[in-house]
């Protein structure tokens, strides 16, 4: 196994609310190695998203974080904000969700990368105007040279995607967060977007974390899977094991919800995710759990390594085996 | 862009040429500019009345008058006014001056402290702070000119007298009477108390304009992905953040400033100070029609001038926007 990159460990974060404390992630451990492509999949409100922005440090201050996120042996968590700045955009970047909104309308293409550029490289103007025009071919956009002195609405939703790409990858990060890249564009695009993130992976040996809550994504790219529920890491483990024969119920019922070819129709997880504000006792997830027993009540499950994977479920052993789904 | 700026221009002048024409059939049935000059002037024989319909465009017929109007107010043939038998353009340009010294001054001073306490508004929404600045800024909002033009005359005139034995700022006019010449001075400190009444307007209306403007951009998407990029906490706010909640905030400042030429008149009346204002409410009084005729023109005009500098200022700040 290769050099771990980020080492997250018993992360917590708890937002303030007017009805009481809502605690958002809750204990979440996960590690990424260097080059690697892993996903990160759940459901909203699972705390997937939270989790990265705690790592970048961009969490609104009213949010309270502990734990430890080790980046390349830096310790992230109770950072100085001098030494967080330091440290995103270079070692450690993040593509937003909506390309439409994740550009500032008011300023030229070339001149939003290079400010990411010379943030954390000593280079003038023209050097890193330059180099903008070159991260923009990287990136696939086509007369890049002219494209850089455009604005963000000029370009379409897929293009603007890609200049987010650009303006992340500007520093060669150590590992890019990629916030569910894909799900505001069309389904056509999304490819295309996927094939630029696997691209920079392979080309320059990118960590990339990719949150998604859409399986068939990660199915496409990832090496290793870690599923996300009520704020927890509920099992995680290779792309082959974790899709050939998944141990967590929620897992489990994550792939069953799959359409494939001859089904006749979806068979969804009963129920809804549990309110954060007041979250059950035991593992969150056994109030939709058609395996759940007396002895999931009791205590949050830790993940165990069963098989190939790592599951937080008491029950694991007993379950039946799964199905293999292709 | 400068072909537009030049169709604006052009399409000014049949807007000013209507405009003028209502403000002119406005004139000539609300007021009876013939009956003015009769009772200003009781014994006027009938060709002096003649003359005066003559060169101040006051045919029966509205049409055929407001083009003789036209012609005198182009060609610089202005007729004296009513009372007084004075020339008007060196009146409206003393007006002019004066409000446009008063208008600038509390507008600079307005906008410049109303934007600076929005900002810090909206850096802690709901802070004390902010609670604080929104709080003073209602009570300016809600006291009108009237009001707060009597309280400061109140406190920095009459009672600073009787604490300290001389008033602090005077309340009426421009100079002390019988003074000529320049004297800056003494200019600004009878200018300090209008413009405090009309600056007090001013900051509370653009710390508002500029507070919630400020909060739209600051919980925008591309406000997180300039911090994502490292960059000192400073930069983000100027250059991500307050030149995107400056954009409306300019454009409504350039049509303000358009209406202050000729909308102090409430604090200009209170302060006997000697601007637009009080030349309208004067020249109205009397149904002076060649004092009031030009100040119109010069009210409309600066009106489409100042749309016209939003429109350009709009375009200049947003890319998005553009000029065809």
């Amino acid at each position: 196994m290769s050099e771990k990159i980020l080492e997250i460990r018993n992360l917590h974060v708890t937002f303030e609310t007017p009805s009481g404390p809502l605690e958002a992630v809750r204990g979440v451990d996960l590690d990424v190695s260097a080059g690697e492509l892993l996903g990160v999949v759940g459901e909203s409100g699972s705390g997937k998203s939270v989790t990265f922005l705690a790592t970048m440090g961009l969490l609104p201050t009213r949010a309270k974080v502990t734990g430890s996120v080790l980046l390349a042996g830096e310790q992230l968590i109770g950072a100085s904000p001098k030494q967080l700045r330091s440290v995103r955009g270079r070692l450690l970047s993040m593509i937003f969700q909506d390309p439409l909104s994740a550009l500032n309308p008011v300023h030229r293409i070339g001149n939003q990368i290079a400010e990411m550029l010379q943030s954390h490289q000593a280079l003038t103007n023209r050097e890193a105007q330059t180099r903008a025009v070159e991260l923009l071919d990287i990136v696939g956009i086509p007369q890049p040279t002219d494209r850089s002195q455009q604005f963000p609405h000029e370009f379409s939703g897929g293009m603007r995607q890609r200049v987010v790409i650009a303006i992340a990858i500007a520093n060669n990060p150590k590992v890019l967060i990629a916030d569910e890249p894909t799900t505001a564009l069309d389904v056509t695009v999304q490819a295309q977007i996927l094939e630029v993130i696997e691209r920079v992976q392979e080309r320059f040996g990118t960590a990339v974390v990719l949150i998604t809550h859409d399986l068939g994504v990660i199915a496409r790219v990832a090496d290793r899977v870690n599923v996300m529920y009520a704020g927890r890491n509920v099992e995680q483990g290779t792309i082959d094991s974790l899709f050939d024969h998944p141990s967590h119920p929620y897992t489990r019922g994550l792939l069953a919800s799959l359409p494939r070819p001859g089904m006749q129709r979806l068979k969804p997880i009963t129920g809804f995710p549990p309110n954060m504000l007041n979250p059950p006792k035991g593992c969150a997830f056994h109030t939709r759990c058609e395996y759940a027993a007396e002895v999931c009540k009791l205590d949050l499950p830790e993940l165990q390594t069963f098989g190939d994977l790592q599951t937080a479920c008491v029950r694991a052993k007993e379950l039946p085996r799964a199905e293999v789904l292709s | 862009m400068f072909r537009y700026i030049l169709r604006r221009l052009a399409w000014s002048i049949p807007t000013l040429l209507l405009v003028t024409f209502l403000v002119y059939l406005a004139l000539r049935i609300g007021t009876d500019p013939v009956q003015s000059y009769r009772r200003v002037n009781p014994r006027a024989s009938r060709a002096k009345i003649q003359q005066y319909i003559d060169v101040n465009g006051l045919d029966p017929n509205f049409v055929k008058g407001y083009f003789t109007w036209l012609k005198n107010f182009l060609t610089g043939e202005w007729p004296p006014s009513i009372k007084g038998r004075r020339e008007v353009w060196p009146a409206l340009k003393d007006a002019m001056a004066n409000t446009l010294r008063l208008g600038s001054a509390a507008t600079v001073v307005g906008i410049v402290i109303g934007l600076f306490a929005g900002v810090l508004a909206a850096l802690r929404p709901g802070g004390r702070r902010d609670v604080f600045i929104n709080t003073s800024a209602f009570v300016g909002i809600s006291v009108p000119p009237f009001i707060s033009a009597i309280l400061l005359q109140l406190l920095f005139a009459v009672y600073w007298q009787k604490w300290f034995g001389a008033s602090l700022f005077p309340t009426s006019g421009v100079y002390p009477a019988g003074h000529t010449g320049f004297d800056l001075f003494l200019m600004l400190k009878f200018m300090a108390l209008p413009t405090l009444v009309v600056a007090i307007q001013i900051i509370a209306t653009y710390s508002r304009y500029m507070r919630s403007s400020l909060l739209d951009v600051l919980n925008s998407d591309y406000m997180r992905t300039a911090r994502s990029k490292g960059i000192s906490e400073r930069r983000v706010l100027i250059k991500h953040g307050m030149r995107n909640a400056l954009i409306p905030v300019v454009t409504i400042a350039a049509l303000d400033v358009g209406s202050i030429v000729g909308g102090l008149i409430i604090t200009e009346n209170i302060f006997s100070y000697p601007g637009m204002g009080l030349y309208f409410l004067k020249s109205f009084g009397e149904g002076d029609f060649p004092l009031l005729m030009p100040w119109m023109v010069v009210i409309v005009a600066s009106v489409l001038f100042f749309n016209l500098i939003a429109d350009i200022s709009y375009a200049w700040l947003d890319p998005r926007i553009r000029l065809e």
